[in-house]
């Protein structure tokens, strides 16, 4: 039988400290006060004296609170059975099923051997033109949605994750309205994709230590899929929360902060989890996909700036659009050469025309004179954003190439867009395919 | 092994920062191993205090309980120096990382070391010194091939003093193992291999002295030779916000320089930017030597989930094995992406040893560490006549892409080069976004400096004009200061620019840098008459689509020069 601890010596935010003997650095602790038991983990030794987080916070925690150390670091159950349930940060059921307690696996391993990785191949189709076309998705990419307060960023989590042929679908939430966490339950459950989902949520008001195992918890369960030749897709949302709680700690623990109160190692401190996405060589893989909220609309506060600096891209979300400036796929030039050969170019003009449109829209708003051509972008880009950015749109690949083709006919000469001449012999809509609308239009812009 | 160890026993642990009391002496920087259990988790002493050793853990401490035993070594951080580094993948502390992977599969695992060079293979030796030489440290006892060089082996550099040859041994198969001579100095006589080891954290200066560097080191990227050049020997660094570049511009270079050996720094960044050098470079030719650019590669891989302990001293590591192919009289290349990735991991450690922060919380030392890091790039003349030099590239992360803060500032005091990459050209797709308006060089250019100013001025006079265009208007400007702008966006756009991922145009000689850039500056020269600003334009869209097409044609093509006619044309056409 393990000695219990009786005397709690200092308790502060949400460490408490003990002395005792024989403890394991980082290993678990239960924290029994009357008949609520709390888990908590070994933060730091020195000496006999013990410093422990405890997952469900301080509160009511008593000087006499008694401490049984359990010997074993923070794992999670990786049983067959875990899919289509639901728990919290601390690996408690918040669905109605049992607790898990099989084959259980430590949380946070150790990370991949670079020299074991592969260069990653497959793309992962959205239906998102936004993101097919323009920055696409990879298998085994790590990417966030950056976004203001506001968007519906949860919405097109779910809807990527819905889309994607992945084999599980893993959900860490991290300070979750209770409503988020329902909308996801519910998509899920509506779709038919609980039976291969798994979500670990922490909500807002859930004791913020649990937030922060979060991202361990799924991750590991995600480790374990793709190791088993699993794909697995990974969502994160919102990481500013478990930044936020990564502060707190941060703070309590008396650590000097770096920058706007945040601790020093909070670049590897994300960098340990987002880079556990993966492409596994004869086996699975990880793909991650987070919700970074901007505090202030800002990126360079430090979270999105952490962030960007170890994601591989970014989707801008504003105004319930992808945003075409700042948003990128470090990853798409890897899959797009080999989509349509017309795709890089579609690409690269598309957008450059959409930059255009913005300049002529910035010259009228100042109130200069509009060229022909100025006519063109503008009504180029109109189109464009009501086309191409809606993020209600589900169409291919293909067909959305194909969109972006017809509407180039529609606004523009093909001599005018910059495309090479056998592309445009290839894919230039004929007169009679674009219909009258195109003829019509060339008029007025003679005019 | 018989080797007596000092001891000692964990007193605390807080993250990778582990206290130990010790019953003897330490010594700072050695390296220690924390026992739990079977395992061995390599640290380092950085800190002594009375009976009390702070460690920093070069893994992760779980599992650690206070009264572990320690053992200390006596030996400094060091790596093993001889035939075979080339092309090798390591960790931080010299791991091979593929045979790592061999051991245990997928993931990297706690406490497991390899020796960093294949202690099997055979090597070709053919003996330089003969019995009775006098040689001293650093002195070439004899060469092996290695890729398509005479690799030197040295005597030892931490050999003081003068040591006689008494035997040497035949040209002949041998490992790296096995004594290739025997020296004598008094009544010491000591056997000599092919490998020796050096402390990572003191630079090797066995040379007769430092020069300056002067000899541009050609990257093959017009932007950085034409105008902001790097010497070899010398120092430059590329600081940028996220997505500005800089890991493309750093493989550019890599790729392209025309240097002997090329050491790659991965510090704490992606690792799945490594792995595209891991499987291309193997593929790669490269055209200066006909081998496959592997061959004149080392990597060091120490990415951002790898621990961070070891990111720290991977800078060393890398710089280290730099300068070791100095000394066989060649030109290195070591780039780091990235050393602010380095600097925080020098903050996580101060913050746990409870030191005074200074500015956004990094040591008050940062700025020295930084300094003696960049201090051990340089042109060196060796002891037998021949210069070797270590050129440092450095990328920059600055918080923010705010270049007002404490790594940028500290690193820009001492490096011979500036190469700002900037937000605003990188979202307008001007790769690479170099500043041209905010980056310096202190060395000498592959063209005539008089013509580069020149230019520059005219950059900012162009500059100058189109922001005024925002406020008056296209129709408020002058004819003449709008083909001044236009000329300058023309220039941007055909020599400024250049596109990494077409195969032509991602590498320009030196040479075909100065043919082109008399063009351009004949162009930039030329007095035009326009009869209004949209001939004007249209005159520079044609003239910059046939620049464009010239820099994707081969060199000494039929296209190459057919494209040039067609520029004289169109310059003479225009200018009567
Ligand atoms: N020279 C270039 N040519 C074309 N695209 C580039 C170039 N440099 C960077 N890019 C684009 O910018 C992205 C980010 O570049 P990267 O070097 O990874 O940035 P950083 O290391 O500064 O974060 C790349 O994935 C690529 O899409
Ligand atoms: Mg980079």
């Amino acid at each position: 039988m393990k000695k219990v601890y009786h005397r709690i010596i200092q308790i502060s935010g949400n460490v408490i400290s003990v002395d005792a003997e024989d403890v394991a650095y980082n290993t678990l602790a239960e924290v029994t006060t009357g008949d609520q038991v709390s888990l908590a983990q070994v933060i730091r030794l020195d000496r006999q004296r013990v410093y422990l987080q405890v997952f469900a916070g301080s509160r009511g925690i008593s000087t006499d609170s008694q401490v049984r150390f359990l010997g074993k670091p923070m794992q999670v159950s990786a049983s067959e059975d875990i899919l289509g349930r639901i728990f919290t940060g601390s690996g408690a059921p918040r669905d109605k099923g049992p607790r898990l307690q099989d084959q259980m696996i430590d949380i946070g391993g150790m990370s991949v051997n670079p020299s074991r990785r592969i260069i990653p191949r497959n793309m992962i189709r959205t239906g998102l033109p936004m993101i097919d076309v323009f920055n696409s998705l990879v298998e085994s990419q790590k990417l966030p949605i950056f976004s203001s307060a506001g968007e519906p960023y949860n919405q097109l989590l779910a809807r990527i994750a819905m889309q994607a042929e992945v084999d599980v679908i893993m959900i860490g939430g991290m300070g979750l309205k209770n409503d988020d966490y329902l909308f996801f339950r519910n998509i899920l459950e509506e779709k038919g994709a609980l039976t291969r989902s798994v979500m670990f949520i922490h909500t807002a008001s859930d004791p913020v230590v649990e937030c922060l195992l979060v991202p361990d918890m799924t991750l590991a369960v995600a480790e374990n899929y793709a190791t088993n030749g699993k794909r697995v897709l990974v969502l994160l949302t919102d990481m500013t929360s478990f930044c936020d709680a990564l502060k707190e700690i941060a703070i309590t623990m008396e650590q000097i902060p770096s920058n706007r109160g945040y601790p020093g190692d909070l670049y590897s401190q994300l960098a340990a989890r987002y880079e556990k996405a993966v492409d596994f060589e004869g086996a699975g893989s990880i793909t991650i996909l987070a919700v970074t909220t901007m505090p202030g609309d800002d990126v360079t506060h430090p979270v999105p700036d952490n962030t960007g600096y170890i994601t591989e891209g970014q989707y801008y979300l504003t105004n319930g659009r992808i945003d075409p400036f700042g948003s990128l796929s470090r990853l798409k030039q890897l899959v797009n050469a080999d989509t349509r050969d017309d795709h890089r170019a579609v690409m690269d003009n598309m957008i450059r025309l959409y930059a255009d449109y913005r300049e002529s829209q910035e010259k009228r708003s100042m109130g200069f004179r509009m060229s022909d051509w100025d006519h063109k972008l503008l009504k180029y880009g109109e189109k464009f954003e009501a086309t191409m950015m809606d993020l209600s749109v589900n169409i291919p690949l293909e067909e959305a190439l194909d969109q972006g083709w017809s509407l180039l006919a529609e606004c523009f000469e093909a001599s005018e867009v910059g495309l090479k001449s056998e592309l445009i012999k290839k894919f230039w809509p004929k007169p009679e395919d674009a219909g009258q609308k195109t003829g019509k239009a060339q008029e007025e812009e003679a005019e | 092994m018989a080797k007596s160890y000092k001891t000692g026993t964990v007193t605390g642990v807080n993250g990778n920062l582990v206290t130990v009391e010790f019953d003897s002496q330490v010594i700072q920087n050695e390296v220690a191993y924390v026992l739990v259990g079977e395992m061995r988790l390599k640290s380092e002493v950085i800190r002594v205090r009375d009976t009390v050793a702070d460690l920093q853990v070069f893994e992760n401490t779980g599992g650690v309980k206070i009264g572990f035993p320690v053992e200390f070594t006596g030996e400094l951080l060091s790596v093993q120096l001889g035939p075979g580094l080339l092309t090798m993948v390591y960790d931080g502390l010299q791991n091979p990382l593929p045979e790592l992977a061999e051991q245990s599969g997928f993931f990297l695992q706690r406490g497991l070391y390899c020796e960093p060079l294949d202690s099997d293979r055979k090597w070709e030796f053919t003996p330089a010194a003969t019995a009775g030489d006098e040689l001293s440290a650093g002195d070439t006892i004899g060469t092996v091939p290695e890729s398509m060089f005479e690799h030197r082996i040295m005597l030892p550099f931490s050999w003081t003093g003068k040591w006689q040859v008494a035997e040497i041994a035949n040209k002949g198969e041998m490992t790296i193992r096995d004594p290739v001579a025997k020296v004598r100095r008094d009544n010491e006589e000591r056997e000599v291999t092919m490998v020796q080891s050096w402390p990572v954290r003191v630079p090797i200066e066995t040379y007769q002295e430092k020069l300056l560097p002067s000899e541009p080191l050609v990257t093959q990227q017009r932007i950085v030779d034409t105008f902001f050049p790097i010497a070899k020997g010398g120092s430059f660094c590329t600081p940028g916000p996220f997505g500005a570049g800089k890991t493309v511009l750093q493989h550019a270079i890599s790729q392209y320089s025309q240097v002997d050996v090329v050491v790659v720094a991965a510090c704490g960044e992606r690792a799945g930017e490594v792995v595209e050098i891991l499987r291309e470079y193997p593929e790669l030719k490269d055209p200066r030597t006909g081998r496959h650019l592997i061959d004149r590669t080392i990597i060091i891989c120490n990415t951002s989930s790898m621990p961070v302990a070891a990111r720290e001293a991977s800078i060393y590591t890398s710089v280290t094995l730099a300068e070791y192919y100095r000394q066989m009289g060649l030109n290195v290349l070591l780039l780091a992406d990235s050393t602010s990735r380095w600097a925080q991991a020098l903050r996580e450690m101060s913050g746990r040893l409870e030191e005074i922060p200074g500015e956004e919380a990094f040591p008050a030392y940062l700025e020295s560490l930084i300094a003696g890091f960049y201090e051990r790039a340089g042109l060196v003349r060796l002891f037998d006549g021949s210069t070797g030099s270590v050129t440092i590239g450095g990328a920059v992360s600055p918080a923010g892409g705010n270049f007002e803060e404490p790594v940028t500032q500290a690193t820009l005091k001492v490096v011979g080069c500036f190469l700002g990459l900037s937000r605003d050209r990188a979202n307008a797709r001007r790769f690479p976004s170099i500043h041209p308006l905010e980056s310096w060089s202190k060395y000498p250019p592959i063209v005539d400096p008089g013509q580069v100013e020149k230019v520059r001025r005219m950059l900012r006079r162009g500059n100058e004009i189109s922001q005024m265009m925002k406020v008056v208007g296209e129709e408020g400007t002058p004819t003449a200061d709008f083909v001044v702008y236009l000329k300058g966006e023309m220039l941007d756009a055909v020599y400024l620019q250049q596109n990494t991922f077409d195969q032509v145009d991602a590498a320009t000689s030196d040479e075909r840098q100065r043919h082109c850039f008399a063009k351009v500056m004949q162009a930039m020269d030329a007095e035009f008459e326009f009869k209004d600003k949209s001939e004007a334009r249209k005159f520079f869209n044609q003239l910059r689509q046939v620049f464009i097409d010239w820099n994707y044609a081969a060199p000494d093509s039929d296209e190459f020069a057919e494209i040039e006619k067609k520029i004289d044309e169109m310059l003479n056409g225009q200018n009567q």
